[in-house]
């Protein structure tokens, strides 16, 4: 059995991986959810009913030939800050951080699948890869419920399907996100034009921790917002096929920062960058925001590539609960110093930007991608 | 016009808030501070869980999988407005397939039978009632 120590000191396969078009799709995720038939939803059930639930599904999680080495844990056993470093790893939700006697957590080693027991549903199930590759979640997610359902009796009705606790999930339980970096669009004012399209088609664009979470770092999840009526492979479908259009959008306002804008461009990178590599003090949304840009410039070949996965890093390292691993808690002005000397270091490490890369003679055209 | 989802916390911390709304809520579900009737018609509740709408209309969330069918006539709307569409289209887990196809069988079989036994081919009807008993055996 895996211990907490060795999934916090190893990042998830989500943050390291190659997946297809990483540079614009950080990672894709999948999450069923599933109740168990005859026993009340978290949110009504006694103390006892919930501790019987977890009794119940655990070991069958547990007992998954995936889930063999798996980080298994009751949700009273972990501290306040384990929970939320597991929140920014996006292995657990909010939600479930807030839960404590009752509720349980089991993933595994490469943190590709994690299992939320007794969150909103008796049974929140996820996978998530790096890159963009929604079907190939899905199968890995759906392949764990197919074993599961073998010993667990998941609540099923013929025409409502899996029936969840709140009416939003039912049918299939599914909810399939793209997590995207969209600087281009954000630069070049075209992002709140794409959101609402995109909003029009019934998907949801959120922040960096789902719903209710502001957007920093130019990060936004789309994901599903309907759930019955269609198929699992039709939904994912969808989902695809919008992720793909805005990821073509997202290319093209690159294009034209290169083309058009490119002044405004290099003096947006050299500012991140001189700012990262000197601040004493820095919070933590600006710093996503700024490493935001860096990102950008490691994608347009203003860095040496080498220096892509030091900064991808830096947005989990940066946060809140992985700054204070290992130590004692921390006030903000502290957890701001040890930001900024962190990102110092690193980015010191890496080569300045390198200007030439981009061609800042008007009409003259620029680089390319 | 811009329309925002905000839940119960986010708006207090946005400072969103809608008296008026909220009493007109509470009003129609019957929990208004308003001159109220004395006679009050009982509130659905489900017979598993003691869930009650109030309840529901307060978290929008549901206390166990019966409730669907205890409130059923209320949600039906709301999940026509919610979702694509208001079947299920997608996995069956194998052993609700399984069953719902063994049912299936049984209710085809019955009926032939009962045709047989109609149309006086007790051979065909006793050929069946054994094909009944290997499945019903196959089952359990």
């Amino acid at each position: 059995m895996m211990n907490l120590a060795s999934i916090i000191s190893n990042t998830g396969e989500w943050l390291r991986g190659e997946g297809p078009h990483r540079n614009i799709v950080i990672s894709s995720r999948v999450r069923l959810a599933r109740n168990l038939r005859g026993k009340p939803f978290p949110g009504w059930a006694k103390k006892a009913e919930r501790l019987g639930v977890v009794q119940i599904i655990k070991p069958v999680v547990e007992s998954l030939p995936e889930m063999q080495d798996a980080f298994t844990e009751h949700l009273e056993s972990l501290s306040s800050l384990e929970k939320q470093i597991l929140v920014e790893r996006h292995l657990i939700s909010r939600e479930h951080a807030a839960k404590g006697a009752g509720s349980a957590v089991v993933m595994n080693t490469a943190q590709t699948l994690s299992f939320m027991i007794n969150e909103e549903d008796h049974l929140r199930m996820q996978a998530i890869c790096s890159g963009l590759q929604l079907t190939k979640v899905f199968d890995m997610i759906n392949q764990a419920d197919s074993k599961l359902e073998m010993t667990l009796d998941f609540a099923f009705h013929d025409q409502l399907g899996y029936l969840t606790a709140c009416p939003t999930n039912i049918g299939t339980g599914i909810r399939a996100s793209a997590m995207l970096h969209l600087p281009a669009l954000v630069m070049n004012d075209l992002v709140n034009k794409i959101i609402n399209s995109v909003n029009k088609i019934g998907l949801a664009v959120r922040g960096l921790h789902g719903e209710g979470s502001e957007a920093v770092g130019n990060l936004f999840q789309v994901s599903n917002q309907t759930t019955l009526g269609e198929s699992e492979e039709e939904i994912i479908d969808r989902l695809n096929k919008v992720i793909e259009t805005i990821l073509e959008h997202e290319q093209n306002a690159r294009q034209i920062l290169l083309e058009q804008r490119s002044v405004t461009l290099l003096d947006q990178i050299g500012r991140a960058y001189g700012i990262l590599c000197h601040a004493h003090s820095i919070g933590s949304k600006e710093a996503l925001n700024l490493l935001s840009i860096i990102k950008l410039g490691i994608d347009l070949g203003l860095f040496h590539a080498g220096s892509r996965h030091l900064v991808d890093e830096l947005f989990i390292e940066t946060q809140p609960a992985h700054l204070q691993k290992g130590v004692q808690k921390m006030e903000v002005e502290a957890r701001d110093a040890l930001r900024s000397s962190i990102i110092r270091t690193k980015l010191n490490s890496m080569s300045q930007p390198d200007v030439a890369k981009i061609n800042t003679m008007p009409g003259k055209g620029g680089g390319s991608l | 016009m811009q329309k925002v989802n905000l839940c119960e916390v986010c708006s207090k911390n946005k400072g969103v808030s809608d008296p008026v709304g909220f009493e007109l809520a509470e009003l129609l579900v019957g929990l208004g501070t308003a001159p109220s009737v004395d006679v009050q018609p009982p509130t659905p509740k489900c017979t598993v869980c003691g869930f009650t709408q109030i309840e529901f209309k307060k978290t929008g969330r549901l206390g166990c999988s019966n409730c669907y069918d205890a409130f059923s006539r209320l949600l039906f709307g709301m999940l026509k407005n919610m979702h694509k569409g208001v079947r299920h289209n997608g996995k069956v887990p194998l052993q609700h397939h399984k069953l719902r196809s063994y049912q299936e069988r049984l209710r085809t079989l019955n009926a032939t039978l009962q045709q047989a036994v109609e149309a006086e081919e007790y051979e065909k009807a006793a050929a069946i009632r054994d094909e009944i008993h290997q499945l019903e055996s196959e089952r359990t």
